[in-house]
């Protein structure tokens, strides 16, 4: 069912193809030990469907991104955004259909799914009581990061996200752009395989916006899959390799945002949405 | 399970508590308050000294033709430790006195009371021949001490008075023992109530679990949680164990300032360190009352209120308060009496640790602190985390 090469297809077919050359199997067996399967896609979403009672949430979606993307998954408020990245984030199951992530089923394999993602919740979760690099610490313990890695990676996450001078400040003194680039730190102090950011930059002054766009932009290039939600089109054709639009649940648009705005001849993806649901994005805030 | 995980958020924990004044004040402070004021207020200072009575006397018999015996009475009773006399003219400025509070009791030596004695030394073995006449005795009702304690001194005089001093040394038949574990009569208010305050002390916590539970929760900081490798049972064992350090702080703050005010309990190091085990074991009932109240509770504040359901009926069925009656079978139901109990034995009693008794006690503690934890993390996991 799901488009994978397990440790023995991929080593029989090696050994298939390459008999002599054992020690390259070898490797290659030990290397697959390790992470156990090759997953296709970062993440695979297959008919999934959430319903509150008689509120669906998300409607059949189907959805698969590849490793290495940057994955922009757009739409008005409501429209099912977050309630995806919470099934994705293991907190909630769907009603129907299947989602994976590095292959990882989000309700069969949660604890695998939670190790290897960094969740950015739309609504910034922190200790008010605790300074910025406590609660950013904090989370890197919660996934066992190095003791040394972890304190030089803090070091540098804040210098790069400009927050070195405050981190030592209670949280709970921030401003909400402060408070917004600390919660980006939070879920990516893991180094994060996955990262699911939930609106970070929402209500951001712009200086803290960029200073999370460049971040996001070397995460991308150090490999890290990515689904960013946004309602700023402009976040989203800056930083997005391809855009999932959707509406009342249901995926009504998905490619990268040249395509889509060639597409649908729009000079921008404020239109291509427009354009395909007769409303503007924002109109639900 | 990952220690590591587990300690930091004990870690995170300790930070939150000392952060924060009010709940710094609720944990810590609170418990040394009342211990001091309680302390202070029923008679902690002076190692147990001897309570002092101020009473009342009125002699209605100054007229007698037998004088010597309301002499003897009088001196009899100025001669007792701790007791201060003050003589009356008549009944009822004594009467209004006792009532306002001015004086634990009020002793009125009636008219013939000197011929009531000569009259029972003429004749002894004749009980027809004896002139009857009573002492009256008016005690403050409002003073429990003073309820339990001045009518057995005012019979030790009445019979000074009537047999002089051999009267407590007098060869009968039938001994009664001499108390030697239970020594109540020379305690103060303060030693019956310190056992109650200890356990006392802790209940609040079960407040500041549901409060830091449910704005956790509020705060979207349980989910978030939910999206890391962090398992449910890592987390709860990071509570119980930051709470538990909170009972151990809780406790040695609560011994050390009934030491400071004078509170010396009859137990020795091994008794001490067994109060401290059964006050932890306590906590554990603290906690899981706390997450059922964090369950049932759907904001912070409402975790506060909500939280004296479990407080209060703890508070006034386990601790200081006298129990009698229906309020002694309610308290067998009440974690928090088994610990009263077993401090009182311990402390008051001055029984060994090896007392069965209090092993029993602790076993009841601890097996309800599982079980409420246990129920309170179901509880938990089940309505408040998603």
């Amino acid at each position: 069912m799901h488009e994978e090469y397990t440790k023995s297809e991929f080593a029989a077919q090696t050994a298939l193809t390459d008999k002599k050359n054992l020690g390259i199997i070898y490797v290659l067996c030990v290397c697959l030990s390790m992470s156990n399967t090759i997953s296709k896609h970062a993440i695979k979403i297959e008919n999934l469907t959430k319903r509150f009672e008689k509120v669906t949430a998300v409607d059949d979606l189907s959805l698969e991104i590849g490793w290495g993307e940057l994955f922009g998954l757009l739409g008005p408020n409501g429209a099912g955004k977050t309630t995806v990245i919470n099934i994705l984030s293991t907190l909630l199951e769907p009603t129907n259909g299947v989602a994976a992530v590095a292959d990882h089923d989000v309700v069969f394999g949660a604890d695998e799914v939670r190790k290897i993602i960094g969740v950015c919740p739309q609504e910034p979760a922190f200790y008010q009581h605790l300074t910025g690099r406590e609660n950013i610490e904090l989370m890197g313990d919660l996934h066992e990061v190095p003791k040394d890695v972890l304190k030089d990676r803090v070091e540098t996450m804040l210098k790069k996200i400009g927050l070195e001078d405050d981190a030592d400040r209670r949280a709970g003194q921030y401003s909400g752009g402060m408070i917004r680039r600390v919660s980006t730190l939070m879920a990516l102090i893991s180094d994060p395989k996955v990262a699911l950011l939930d609106e970070p930059t929402v209500a951001m002054d712009p200086v803290s916006r960029r200073a999370v766009w460049d971040f996001i932009r070397e995460l991308k290039s150090n490999g890290k899959s990515i689904i960013l939600t946004t309602h700023y089109m402009e976040e989203a054709e800056e930083l997005c390799d391809r855009v999932g639009i959707i509406d009342q649940g249901k995926l009504i648009a998905l490619g990268s945002p040249k395509e889509l705005m060639e597409e649908h001849h729009a000079e921008d993806l404020e239109e291509v949405f427009i354009k395909l649901t007769g409303k503007k994005l924002r109109e639900g805030f | 399970m990952a220690l590591r995980r587990t300690l930091a958020l004990v870690k995170k924990n300790m930070k939150m508590f000392t952060r924060q004044p009010a709940v710094l004040f609720l944990l810590l402070l609170f418990p040394i308050i009342v211990t001091a004021t309680f302390g202070l207020a029923f008679g902690g200072m002076g190692q147990g000294g001897v309570t002092n009575f101020d009473i009342g006397l009125l002699n209605l018999d100054a007229v007698s033709t037998d004088p010597q015996w309301t002499n003897s009475f009088e001196g009899n009773l100025t001669e007792l430790e701790g007791i201060t006399v003050t003589y009356f003219d008549d009944n009822a400025s004594g009467q209004s006195e006792l009532l306002q509070g001015n004086m634990d009791a009020f002793i009125v030596i009636p008219e013939g009371f000197g011929d009531s004695c000569t009259s029972y030394w003429n004749s002894p073995f004749d009980g027809s021949s004896w002139i009857n006449t009573t002492v009256e005795l008016y005690v403050d009702s409002g003073s429990m001490i003073a309820s339990s304690a001045i009518p057995p001194l005012i019979q030790q005089v009445v019979l000074k008075t009537m047999f002089g001093n051999d009267a407590t040394t007098l060869d009968l038949p039938v001994d009664i023992g001499s108390p030697t574990l239970v020594e109540a009569s020379y305690f103060t208010q303060w030693d019956f109530m310190a056992p109650g305050i200890f356990a006392f002390a802790s209940i609040f916590m079960i407040m500041i679990v549901a409060q830091s539970l449910t704005e956790e929760r509020d705060g979207g900081l349980l989910k978030r949680l939910g999206t890391t490798p962090l398992k449910s049972h890592e987390f709860m064992l990071s509570q119980v164990i930051s709470y538990m350090l909170i009972a151990v702080v809780q406790v040695f703050l609560v011994f050390a300032a009934s030491f400071l005010i004078g509170y010396r309990p009859a137990t020795d190091a091994a008794g001490l360190g067994f109060a401290f085990a059964i006050l932890l074991a306590f906590s554990l009932v603290n906690v899981g009352f706390g997450l059922i109240a964090a369950t049932i509770s759907k904001s912070a504040e409402i975790a506060s209120g909500l939280s004296f359901i479990f407080i209060m009926p703890q508070m006034f069925f386990g601790t200081f308060m006298p129990l009698g009656g229906l309020t002694e079978t309610i308290s067998r139901f009440m974690p928090s009496n088994y610990v009263t109990e077993a401090i009182t034995t311990l402390f008051l009693r001055g029984a060994p640790v090896t007392t069965l008794s209090i092993w029993s006690n602790l076993g009841i503690v601890l097996v309800s602190g599982l079980v409420l934890l246990l129920i309170g993390v179901v509880l938990f996991r089940r309505y408040s985390t998603r």
